[in-house]
């Protein structure tokens, strides 16, 4: 059994700042009638990816509203990880072709990690397809099991969902983070936005000097209009894509581009692409492609604030949190309206959406045309976030689950 | 100010998002949603977007007005569905049924458009409702100040914009309680029309708190004038 501690804890006042003391009441107020119920988080990970750094945060903060809330991580084997890692590629639409010794691992890893972890709290929210068979060990309908999945099921490999679906359809609820994310199941389905941390690295304010310095640092030029986009090098993102949107906002005007995202060493495709766009960037100095190092949220915080315009012109995109990131900092964002970036970008609203490269490109020349329009639109994205995408409304959205679900047994 | 019987309570709502049965990449298919959706749904994307979208205060009305203007690429449509006002119903029923009416009146109008591809899908989704005591009360205007200036968001929009169904009454807890129970009408009355539509939930709490302190000034100009001695 690995149950988590965290290490480091922010306290729920601090986000008084950001949000108000209004809604630091207001949770408390909801949390009030849920003091001392049992809560269990379980994932696959402690360290690593947006689920890991979500329940760090948000575990702490519930147990300052009286909750008395565990997270447990369950443990596996490399071929149980390369087992799942092929589940979630082939949940995502990519072709796969599992064998049955496949799901058998899968299975006899499950049910290793539910002899070793007591799963008696009286809401129990397991995470992601890794430990989905862990209902297994629910005893005559006990506790409130819910199956929190982070990831697009909008095109799922049919013979991997349908052996998911299997445990899946025993839980009592399924969140996901977004409608188009969901499937047709016989249990409830709730709608839980993935959010960002105000308070944290790579969202938290920053001294105006130290911008400068990593602007300085990547010889990125302060006083001309900097478009940017930051994601890992993967065609998905569509690097490329955004190079040529930017030779046609060029045309107008003397701008700068930046592609920055983290080293592509471990992953072979993503060094494939790397080489795809630096050939495409080749000539032109204005166009800065930045290999960051794995965990650079100070250097991707101060490259946002930066922007004159944030770019996220996915092809897919699961729900696309790096959009709420740059609205959080007041900037206008262009981005394709693929995944969950039409619940951040509201058309005309809160961003721009676009559906091509010369759409993309139309986009920032229509707002590097109308600053005043830019900024309006980053004002009401900021304001967009602030209700909706902060970890803080995730922690809240998880209060209302508790109270409105009634535990049996 | 006296203090009265009946103090205000005030509450807070969290609403749990659930995603509905229905989706619309047509016109067509946005009609048969809006007849058959949840009385939940409706007030989801109607009565409750406008509390989370507060801060949109320049044409953004309702979620279906917004899917046919930026998805469904139908302007005229959009501007008609944008301009239901919900202070104008007193049930979710009679809403629906306006709704249903706009899109079946310009679907008869313009059958070209009527399975025309929407850039994205239309999820229908519904509103559960939690309420809860925020743990401040009031009974006098001193302390209804006080508490509407600390409530959430949440709060006030519960108070301000959801309780309109509730009352059934075409106005809010605030301008019903101030009316009835400390009967100042005039004032209730002032409350009653800020615009929901046009301004953000923190411009509509600002103005609502500027005429409670006006108020007070009146009483205040009124009492000295009161206690100053005869002759």
């Amino acid at each position: 059994m690995t149950t988590v501690q965290v290490a480091t804890r922010v306290p729920l006042d601090e986000y008084s700042t950001v949000i108000g003391d209004g809604e630091i009441d207001e949770m408390r107020a909801l949390a009030r009638p849920l003091t001392g119920r049992t809560v269990q988080m379980v994932n696959s990970t402690a360290v690593g990816g947006g689920v890991a750094e979500m329940l760090n945060r948000i575990v702490p903060l519930a147990e300052e509203l009286g909750l008395n809330i565990r997270w447990d991580v369950m443990t596996g084997g490399d071929d149980f990880f390369e087992v799942t890692k092929a589940f979630h590629n082939a949940l995502h639409g990519e072709p796969y072709h599992p064998e049955p010794a496949h799901f058998e691992i899968f299975r006899a890893y499950n049910e290793q990690n539910i002899k070793r972890i007591p799963l008696d709290s009286e809401f129990i929210i397991i995470h992601d397809p890794q430990p989905a068979g862990f209902i297994q060990a629910r005893k005559r309908k006990t506790g409130h099991w819910i199956w929190r999945c982070h990831i697009d099921l909008s095109h799922p490999n049919p013979s991997v969902w349908s052996f998911l679906e299997s445990y899946v359809s025993q839980y009592d609820g399924a969140i996901f983070s977004s409608p188009q994310f969901a499937r047709q199941l016989p249990i409830r389905q709730y709608l839980f936005y993935p959010a960002i941390d105000p308070l944290s690295e790579k969202n938290r304010e920053l001294e105006p000097d130290f911008i400068m310095q990593v602007l300085t640092r990547y010889s990125i030029d302060p006083l001309r209009p900097i478009l940017t986009q930051i994601s890992r090098f993967d065609r998905l993102k569509d690097p490329v894509g955004v190079i040529r949107a930017y030779r046609i906002v060029r045309r107008y005007f003397d701008c700068q581009l930046v592609l920055a995202g983290g080293s592509a060493t471990d992953d072979p495709e993503g060094v494939e692409v790397l080489k795809e766009v630096k050939r495409a960037a080749e000539g032109d100095p204005d166009i800065k492609v930045l290999e960051l190092p794995p965990w650079a949220p100070l250097e991707v915080n101060a490259l946002q604030r930066a922007s004159t315009i944030v770019i996220q012109k996915s092809l897919r995109e699961g729900f696309g949190l790096t959009v709420s990131e740059a609205l959080w900092k007041k900037k206008p964002v262009v981005a394709s309206a693929v995944g969950g970036i039409p619940n951040q970008i509201i058309h005309k609203h809160t961003g721009l959406l676009a559906h091509s490269v010369e759409g993309t490109a139309y986009q920032v020349r229509f707002l590097l045309s109308h600053p005043e329009i830019a900024a309006r639109l980053g004002e009401h994205g900021y304001a967009h976030v602030k209700e909706n995408f902060l970890i803080t409304q995730n922690l809240k959205r998880y209060l209302t689950l508790f109270l409105a679900s009634q535990p049996a047994g | 100010m006296t203090a009265t019987e009946g103090p205000f309570e005030f509450f807070t709502v969290a609403y749990l998002t659930q995603i509905g049965n229905y989706s619309a990449g047509t016109l067509a298919e946005l009609l048969n949603g809006l007849e058959h959706c949840s009385d939940a749904s409706i007030f989801h994307h109607t009565y409750q977007t406008l509390g989370s979208h507060h801060y949109l205060t320049e044409g953004f009305s309702n979620d279906f007005a917004q899917w046919v203007l930026a998805d469904a690429n139908r302007d005229a449509l959009a501007e008609q569905l944008a301009a239901l006002d919900i202070r104008d119903y007193n049930s979710i029923a009679a809403l629906r049924s306006d709704l249903c009416r706009i899109v079946r009146d310009f679907i008869d109008e313009h059958p070209d458009f009527t399975v025309q591809e929407a850039l994205e899908r239309f999820y229908f989704c519904e509103s559960l409702q939690v309420t809860r005591p925020f743990g401040l009360t009031a009974s006098d205007l001193d302390e209804f100040h006080l508490g509407v200036a600390r409530l959430s968001h949440s709060a006030f929009y519960f108070h301000f914009i959801s309780s309109r169904l509730r009352l059934q009454l075409r106005t809010n807890d605030f301008s019903h309680w101030l009316a009835n129970a400390l009967g100042l009408k005039t004032l209730a009355d002032s409350i009653n029309r800020i615009d929901i539509y046009t301004n953000t939930l923190d411009s509509a709490r600002a103005k609502l708190l500027r005429l409670i302190e006006r108020e007070r000034r009146k009483h205040d100009h009124g009492s000295s004038r009161d206690a100053r001695p005869a002759g």
